[in-house]
């Protein structure tokens, strides 16, 4: 241990271990990263669609061959669920320039999608796009899935996912109309502001109780209309709109002089 | 009413006999007979402290329930229910535990919860907006400042119930609550490490909170609001209540409806329709479902943590304050202005304002007699404007404290909307202060003008020589009455700084300085309209007589040229 | 009381017309209680049926209405799944609502419409009592002192005074003294972090490996102590003050850490933060990885953790204490030392 403590301060030291590190990390997706369901089908055909559609729409920011500009990061890495996740939310290609990428009607089809994906995919290794098994929310545990939702999801995205806001007017969307396939894909990529989870951190089973949790949150309150589900602020302003309203209409129909 | 009259004959019908019986150990006749056919007013500003009132029952009621099945022990457990799905298997506390099983496995539970807490801020929000009510009317002053005192120690008291009462549950937004003040109490100067030891026995959270919380919740804290809600119907039956001024309403006297049968059976009636409101709440509209949020946990935290309504105004005054050079050390010792200022100086001075109002104003305006007849706010201006200013910087601070949600809810961004709040708080109460004294002002200019020259009634009559005017309806002699019965207070006056021996006067300077105060309050004044001035406006319109003569009930004003400045 | 007695309406308000002949006083005299309007329901006794029969229905809804939620309680029985709840608790509250709301209603209409609505004057008297009674008041305090003999014996006096001033303590002093269990507030200091101690991902529990990490991603962290340790009251004590966020960055976008000279307190772009935030002890856990920024969603204090995790926004005044990291022989990340200074808010003799 001395030995090495000594050793760490070489000058080549951060060079070795950066260089330990990217094998390791890159060892770790060998083994850890599900079978990429969309890059091993994907023919050369597929990713040559995908380069075209590459060119013609996102090229001009994130550079011809996806290395970055100044205004868009590099994708090489990036992986299939990302390119999923952005481009089938409609966030990808970007329309105006904001504090993050907005979600709106999707620009590329299923086909067109897949096949960016496969090009992205193609340039470097990356996390891949989930099967239909990893994001059944009838296999996952709500129960697990709750504690991890509540430790590494609720601060940004609300206990149940309601939304909520980050710094400098961006924001953490609400996951109820969010798709199973969508959850995983952000989770594994790490869109925008949004940290990554990788399956060291949350393991590819422990992801699908987070989207069985979700996905129970879908059936609403026990307690009847769940206002929001933004918490206090909402109950407080129902209280004022809804009870204070009717309880002062009614003290001035008692006050009122009957005609 | 047999019960009041002592006849002397026995008493035949079992209600008699009763009464008979009861007469004849207590002497109750004497304070039946007073207060069976007492006089209220009615009006439905009066009403507010009933929903306060009301609700405060309600809150019995469902919290008598919500005790049968909350067990307030931070004992571990592991929830072995199969719903919530979510909570099976999960490690929780004992309180949590039973707060989650009364809501989903006892019947009518959840409803008797969600009640419980819809009554809770209907609660506060009625003993606001009342307390609003008593200080913009003046209802504060001579006899009843006691009332006024006994009422904001309710509101400090209430805000204490809604305190211990979200905590119980000791799920994650609580929680973070306890967190929050734990962090308050330590930035207290000398003693704020020890008083957070003594909240929670130890280190936060420690195990002995909830039950400490649950022993104030149902015990300590209601017994003082019951005891001073006592105080408070008591005092307001014998200061009697206040009136709205109108014909025959004088300081002397209270004109309203008798207790038995009209008031009493509108009170039943309203405490049955508060409680039918809050149960339909309670039925359709979920609140804190605290499976949600899951059993407390050091290191969770949800967005939208805040508190209840009530308490917004700390936890927007907490996110006001900008941190930077704000904590100071003196002497090795640290002192944080950041939490300190919002957190204690604010609310401090919130509640000072509250209690020392009723004897500044007194103080300012010279006024030692007894009031019964309310004030209408606009005529006083300075009154209604430093409420509507304390108001602003609370609504302000409350909305500081959803400043996150406004973020999401109108795409802002959360830094510039604090930003744009740091500064309308300090300009927002002097702007509100200023806009509501002159709307008041013109209020009262706008009553003269009524008084003086009637109401336009858009009727527009030409002369034989072509003038034009129009007809304008004079005020009767009730709305006369209710626009000019009042007392444009004027500034202190106060002894010259020498005598007449040109010695300096003990005490100049503090008369001098009331007298400041005093001019800030009535320096600007719209006088009440007096039976010369309107005399005066009557003879201005030579065609009064015209009118007068042909018995139309117009009187007629102004000219050619419309409205004339008189 | 007197019903609705009203002074002779004033005639000194001078008439149009008639100015100059008259002085005016100086305020108007109040016209009195206005003349009582009789309502619909007392000039139409067809309406005033109407209005019975109205009331009679209200009440009938009511019954109606308590019945319903009887039922609703008997026979729609919560199965425990959210819509099962759901619709148990709809039909009770609002059955429970038409029950309460028609007895409400019934009882404000029947006031306002059938009940007499005349106004009344009752006199109201000065609230202070009568000097002669306040005198008889005041000689009885005055008789009782000189009963008691307190003024002629000085000793007495004293006695009782000490005695009464004291005897709260006795109370007091048990109650406040043993509800802060050991009062040891050091405990402040220190977390239950150690040297070689590894970090573990929360709720989890497993170790975290250094490789395990990509760039970009946040763990949230805690020690790593055996699971059933994990299941007591001291854990969530210590856990209040121990949870950690680990974040890796790129190795050149970290500016700064909060390393003295001559120590490394990341590993490779890994850096370690107190979760707890300087502020009021919000668990700080709002990552934003483009920016580096980290908020609290309580205050939204907001921390850079790329530079030392100093605050550049909100009413934070200190940077989040950094956590010393390293790996161990297997890989794994652990704590070179505990913190080196108190987490969390900031209390009096937190620098002493």
């Amino acid at each position: 241990m001395k030995a090495l403590a000594a050793r760490r301060h070489h000058r080549a030291a951060p060079v070795v271990l950066l260089l330990l590190a990217l094998l390791v990390t890159g060892g770790v997706y060998a083994v850890l990263a599900p079978s990429p369901a969309t890059a091993d089908t994907a023919s050369t055909a597929d990713i040559e669609t995908g380069k075209k559609l590459f060119q013609a729409n996102c090229a001009t920011c994130h550079g011809p061959n996806a290395e970055g500009t100044s205004e868009a990061p590099s994708l090489v890495g990036v992986g299939a669920a990302a390119v999923d996740f952005q481009v089938s939310t409609g966030r990808m290609p970007m329309q105006m320039n904001g504090p993050q990428a907005q979600e709106k009607p999707r620009q590329m089809n299923e086909e067109q999608t897949a096949a960016l994906a496969a090009y992205v995919a193609s340039l470097g290794p990356g996390p891949s796009i989930p099967t239909e098994e990893q994001v059944d929310a009838s296999k996952g545990d709500p129960a697990s899935g709750a504690a991890l939702f509540w430790t590494n999801c609720a601060m940004c995205h609300n206990a149940v996912g309601a939304g909520g806001a980050l710094s400098e007017g961006k924001w953490a969307p609400e996951l109820h109309d969010v798709s199973e396939r969508n959850i995983y894909n952000a989770m594994v990529s790490g869109p925008q502001s949004m940290p990554v989870f990788n399956d060291a951190n949350i393991t590819p089973e422990e992801k699908r109780d987070i989207i069985a949790y979700i996905v129970e949150q879908r059936d609403g309150s026990a307690g009847g209309l769940t206002l929001g589900s933004l918490g206090p602020v909402s109950e407080g302003i129902w209280t004022w709109v809804v009870g204070m309203v009717l309880l002062i209409g009614a003290a001035v129909w008692i006050g009122a002089k009957s005609s | 009413m047999s019960t009041t009259i002592n006849s002397p004959a026995e008493p035949t019908t079992p209600a008699g006999k009763a009464a008979d019986f009861l007469d004849q150990r207590t002497k109750i006749g004497v304070l039946t007979k007073q207060l069976v056919r007492k006089v209220f007013p009615d009006h439905w500003s009066f009403m507010l402290g009933e929903i306060a009132l009301f609700s405060f029952v309600v809150l019995l009621l469902t919290g008598f329930f919500l005790t049968m099945f909350f067990e307030p022990s931070m004992e571990l457990t592991e929830y072995h229910g199969e719903h919530p799905a979510q909570l099976h298997g999960q490690l929780m506390s004992v309180a949590f535990a039973s707060t989650v099983e009364m809501s989903w496995e006892v019947r009518g539970g959840l409803l008797m919860r969600q009640m419980h807490h819809w009554a809770a801020l209907v609660f506060l929000a009625s003993m606001v907006v009342h307390m609003m009510r008593v200080f913009f009317t003046g209802a504060f002053r001579k006899p009843r400042e006691l009332n006024w005192l006994v009422g904001t120690s309710l509101l400090i008291l209430g805000l204490g119930a809604g305190f211990t009462g979200y905590s119980l549950p000791d799920d994650v937004l609580s929680g973070n609550g306890l967190r929050i003040t734990d962090g308050v109490v330590k930035s207290i100067p000398v003693i704020g490490s020890y008083m957070s030891y003594f909240i929670f026995g130890g280190e936060f959270p420690g195990e002995h909170i909830i039950p400490r919380l649950f022993t104030l919740h149902i015990l300590l804290i209601p017994a003082l609001i019951l005891a001073l809600i006592g105080v408070h119907l008591f005092l307001m039956v014998l200061n009697k209540h206040t009136q709205y001024p109108g014909g025959g309403r004088t300081d002397k006297n209270v004109v309203g409806v008798p207790a038995v049968p009209v008031f009493a059976t509108k009170m039943v009636g309203n405490f049955f329709i508060i409680f039918g409101v809050l149960a339909l709440m309670g039925g359709t509209m979920a609140i804190n479902n605290v499976w949600n949020y899951g059993p407390y946990d050091p290191s969770l935290v949800s967005a939208g943590a805040q508190p209840d309504w009530y308490m917004l105004f700390l936890e927007g005054s907490l996110r006001l304050m900008p941190g930077q050079g704000t904590e100071w050390v003196i002497a090795g010792y640290t002192l944080s202005l950041n939490v300190l200022i919002p957190a204690v100086v604010i609310p401090g001075m919130l509640f000072t304002f509250l209690f020392v109002y009723p004897f500044l104003e007194a103080k300012v305006t010279g006024d030692h007699r007894e009031h019964h007849v309310l004030d209408r706010p606009r005529n006083r201006p300075v009154r209604t404007a430093l409420g509507v200013a304390f108001l602003t910087a609370f609504i302000i601070l409350a909305v500081a404290g959803s400043n996150d949600l406004l973020a999401t809810h109108f795409v802002m961004s959360l830094n510039a909307i604090t930003w744009a709040l740091r500064i309308l708080f300090f300009v927002g109460p002097v702007l509100a202060f200023w806009i509501t004294k002159r709307i008041c002002l013109g209020l009262q200019r706008k009553d003269r003008e009524l008084v003086l020259h009637g109401h336009e009634t858009g009727r527009i009559v030409r002369f034989a020589n072509g003038e034009y005017i129009e007809v304008h309806r004079p005020v009767d002699e009730q709305e006369r009455w209710l626009r000019v019965n009042y007392e444009a207070y004027r500034p202190l006056e106060i002894a010259p700084a020498t005598d007449a021996r040109g010695v300096r006067r003990k005490g100049y300077r503090s008369d001098r300085r009331w007298q400041r105060i005093s001019r800030f309050f009535y320096e600007d004044r719209v006088e009440p309209v007096t039976p010369a001035e309107l005399a005066a406006a009557h003879a201005h319109g030579e065609h009064d007589e015209i009118e007068a003569q042909r018995g139309t009930p117009e009187l007629v004003s102004g000219s050619a040229s419309g409205e004339r400045e008189h | 009381m007197s019903e609705n007695v009203n002074p002779t309406p004033s005639r000194d308000v001078t008439a149009a017309g008639t100015h100059g002949t008259v002085t005016h006083p100086d305020r108007f005299t109040d016209p009195g209680v206005p003349e009582h309007n009789p309502r619909l329901t007392d000039r139409d006794p067809k309406a005033a049926k109407r209005a019975e029969r109205t009331v009679v229905l209200l009440f009938g809804v009511s019954i109606l209405g308590s019945i319903a939620t009887l039922v609703a309680y008997f026979l729609v029985r919560p199965d425990g799944t959210t819509e099962g709840v759901r619709l148990s608790n709809v039909l009770l509250g609002t059955a429970m609502a038409i029950s309460l709301l028609a007895i409400g209603i019934a009882a404000v209409h029947w006031a306002k419409t059938l009940m007499s609505d005349r106004d009344y004057i009752e006199e109201r008297h000065e609230s202070r009592s009568s000097d002669e009674v306040r005198a008889v008041a005041a000689a009885g305090f005055k008789d009782g002192y000189e009963d008691s003999g307190l003024a002629r014996r000085g000793v007495l006096k004293g006695a009782v005074f000490s005695a009464l001033g004291l005897v709260a303590l006795p109370i007091a002093v048990p109650l406040v003294s043993s509800v802060g269990g050991d009062w040891n507030v050091g405990k402040f200091r220190h977390t239950m972090w150690r040297s070689g101690m590894r970090l573990a991902y929360d709720p989890t529990g497993r170790p975290i490996k250094a490789a395990d990490l990509t760039v970009g991603s946040v763990a949230h962290v805690i020690p790593d102590v055996p699971a059933e340790e994990r299941e007591t009251h001291e854990w969530i004590t210590e856990k209040s003050k121990a949870v950690v966020l680990l974040v890796r960055l790129n190795p050149e976008d970290l500016k700064a850490d909060q390393s003295p000279e001559g120590e490394t307190w990341s590993y490779d772009g890994i850096v370690a933060y107190s979760k707890i935030c300087t502020h009021v002890g919000c668990p700080v856990a709002l990552y934003e990885q483009q920016t580096h920024h980290l908020l609290c969603p309580c205050h939204q204090s907001t921390f850079d953790m790329a530079d030392g995790a100093k605050v550049v926004f909100g009413p934070a005044n200190r940077p989040l204490p950094q956590l010393p990291i390293t790996v161990d022989d297997e890989g794994y990340l652990v704590a070179q030392s505990d913190f080196k200074e108190p987490v969390g808010p900031s209390y009096w003799e937190r620098l002493k």
